[in-house]
């Protein structure tokens, strides 16, 4: 069977693998940029504090991926809860660094102006360090969004959702008919959602980033 | 702060400008230590700002006139001492609230580059609470007092403005809420000359207009005495030097470091205080250029100058016309005469008008009105003695000064003797 075949035969179950990787990856973007941005928020004032979350999330990212989603299988179980921790607790690091830093390298004098107009602490986080700090983040963020597309994958591992599947799949049954099919349908459709998404950040980055300080 | 009217301007002042006009400012021994430093970074620095006054903070850099500055509306903490604005302590209200009250406009404008020019202004009104539509109206009042059109940069984002735009924008957001009292922290600081001497020139027009309590923090001199109405020569730990008018300050200077400061020229610098509406203008002998040569003829011949001064169809300043000069020319009125070069009106300083003076051949300078209508001459002898009656009269109010501040000193001392030997006898605990 060509290719082609393969994919027109089997359009149904790698659309569904697909979009279910996709919604894994973006569920967990969301959480990941929640915690991420909180932990940045948290700990960007204080240099022990910043730098401690930086290296924690930096060590996390060391442990390969299966590995991890091995090491939680005992813990969580098979399937959706160790995917979305694994998937969270990767995508953290770019955010946090990045958060860090983009609030940092919020220029202190317009900090001091903010006080000095009478901005409450919050007012001042929410109206102008972080709108400042913003294109960094969502730097991160896309940068995460790419690895998770790949870890994902690895989900598959433990019965994750997803293009993985297919992965795993072909590799289990190496040299038979499919086995190729399947891998590279899974790999390319992998690539694919990658472009989708990072072409998304470019629009999300359109709409959010105030033209007052877009590049 | 209802209960003292009485420390208000004039209720009627007010009202016609529609806006607050200033407020009282005391410092009372206001002290700051910062943890690790054996000395303080500002130490017991007392000082009494009238309501509408500028008050200008001036002192070599690393002096603490910042830090004396940022403790008067809180964004740095005093270590002890008072803060009293309008008789009210501020030194223990949330710092949030005071600094609402208290307009702030810094270097470089601080100004939030991602919110357009109509966003910034618009910050402070929002925060304490006006309705949408007194803040949209109060935006377009705010740029067209700091002399911007309101359709053309309201919704500029401030990167798109020249920095003299963007500090003019950060005195309207400052003002926005129409506090009592403005705090500047060197604002023309990062802008070039040309354009701090105009921004310098609008901040008078503008106090003209609001009477509100400035107080102005600069290293430069020459700005100081150009804004101030009093300026304080703060030394190390902002210890204050001197704390008078430009005029007493440059005529009289307390001490060697105050006029180390002032540096070379008071006398020059003198001049750049006062206006040629200030000093006497005498009357000259002036023709129109549509007079019949023979009456030109005739004037100059009687005329005490040997001079006279021809007028253009508008009256305008044209030709300085000696006697002689119109034979040399064959009598032609066109060649004959010199250009007049340089002219003042009547609101120039004397240092333009002596510029003008010195650059004329005839030793004085053509004075115009407000349409360019001549109104009278300036001559050197005029300058030189209006200069040195200035002078006199400068070390006489100076001295005055002196004394009465001697006085007072002298009776604080006592009455900070008596305190402390009271506090020794009751032995009470000091904080």
């Amino acid at each position: 069977m060509s290719f082609w075949q393969y994919l027109s035969n089997r359009h149904q179950q790698l659309l569904t693998d697909a979009f279910q990787h996709a919604s894994a990856v973006f569920q967990c973007m969301v959480l990941a940029t929640v915690i991420g941005v909180l932990i940045g928020v948290l700990t960007y004032r204080s240099d022990w504090a910043g730098n401690l979350a930086v290296t924690s999330t930096a060590t996390i990212l060391t442990i390969p991926s299966l590995a991890l989603i091995g090491l939680l299988i005992p813990v969580l179980g098979l399937g959706v809860p160790p995917t979305v921790t694994a998937l969270t607790l990767y995508g953290l690091l770019p955010i946090v660094r990045n958060a860090i830093v983009g609030l940092r390298g919020v220029d202190p004098a317009l900090v001091d102006a903010a006080k000095g107009i009478g901005m409450s602490r919050a007012a001042r986080l929410l109206r102008v360090e972080l709108p400042l700090a913003w294109p960094p983040i969502l730097t991160g963020i896309r940068v995460a969004t790419q690895m998770l597309m790949g870890i994902a994958a690895v989900a598959a591992y433990a019965s994750g959702p997803g293009l993985g599947n297919e992965i795993f799949r072909g590799i289990a049954s190496l040299g038979s008919a499919n086995a190729l099919n399947e891998v590279l349908s899974g790999t390319l459709g992998i690539i694919v959602l990658a472009l989708l998404f990072d072409a998304v950040y470019v629009g999300i980055g359109r709409l959010t980033i105030p033209r007052g300080i877009r590049a | 702060m209802p209960e003292d009217q009485p420390a208000q301007q004039p209720v009627q002042q007010s009202a016609e400008h529609s806006s607050v006009a200033g407020a009282t400012i005391e410092l009372e021994s206001l002290t700051k230590r910062y943890p690790g430093t054996p000395e303080p970074a500002v130490d017991s620095v007392s000082m009494e700002i009238k309501a509408g006054e500028t008050v200008i903070f001036v002192g070599p850099s690393g002096c603490g006139k910042s830090t004396t500055l940022k403790m008067i509306n809180r964004l740095i903490e005093p270590s002890s001492g008072r803060i009293r604005i309008n008789d009210e302590d501020v030194t223990a209200i949330d710092p949030v609230k005071l600094r609402r009250k208290v307009g702030y406009a810094i270097q470089s404008s601080g100004l939030f580059p991602h919110m357009t020019v109509a966003e910034n202004i618009a910050l402070v009104p929002k925060m304490v609470g006006w309705s949408k539509s007194r803040v949209k109206d109060r935006v377009e009042e705010m740029l067209d007092l700091v002399g911007l059109d309101p359709r053309e940069f309201h919704g500029r984002y401030p990167r798109q403005l020249s920095g003299g735009q963007q500090q003019r924008v950060g005195v309207a957001r400052a003002l926005a809420a129409d506090p009592p009292v403005l705090l500047m922290d060197e604002p023309f600081g990062a802008v070039d000359p040309i354009t701090r001497d105009h921004l310098q020139d609008e901040l008078i027009r503008l106090q003209h207009e609001l009477h509100k309590t400035i107080v102005f923090v600069t290293h430069d001199f020459d700005e100081a005495i150009k804004l101030g109405d009093r300026i304080a020569v703060l030394r190390e730990h902002s210890h204050i030097a001197q704390f008078d008018t430009p005029e007493a300050i440059l005529t009289n200077p307390a001490d060697e470091f105050v006029s180390g400061f002032v540096g070379a020229g008071a006398a020059l610098k003198r001049l750049n205080l006062t206006r040629v509406r200030d000093v006497g203008i005498a009357e000259f002998p002036a023709v129109g250029v549509d007079e019949p040569l023979q009456s030109i003829f005739d004037r100059l011949r009687t005329s005490q100058h040997n001079e006279l001064l021809l007028l253009d169809r508008r009256q305008r300043p044209y030709k300085w016309l000696r006697r002689g000069d119109l034979m040399r020319a064959k009598g032609s009125l066109a060649r004959a005469g010199t250009i007049v070069h340089d002219t003042v009106t009547r609101d120039a300083t004397l240092r333009d008008a002596l510029e003008a003076v010195l650059t004329d051949s005839g030793g004085r300078v053509a004075v115009t009105g407000r349409r360019g209508e001549f109104v009278g001459v300036v001559d050197m002898e005029t300058l030189m003695n209006s200069v040195q009656e200035m002078l006199e009269a400068d070390r006489l109010t100076a001295m005055e000064h002196q004394h009465e501040l001697a006085e007072q000193q002298a009776g604080q001392d006592q009455e900070h003797t008596r305190a402390e030997q009271e506090g020794a006898t009751r032995a009470e605990p000091r904080s």
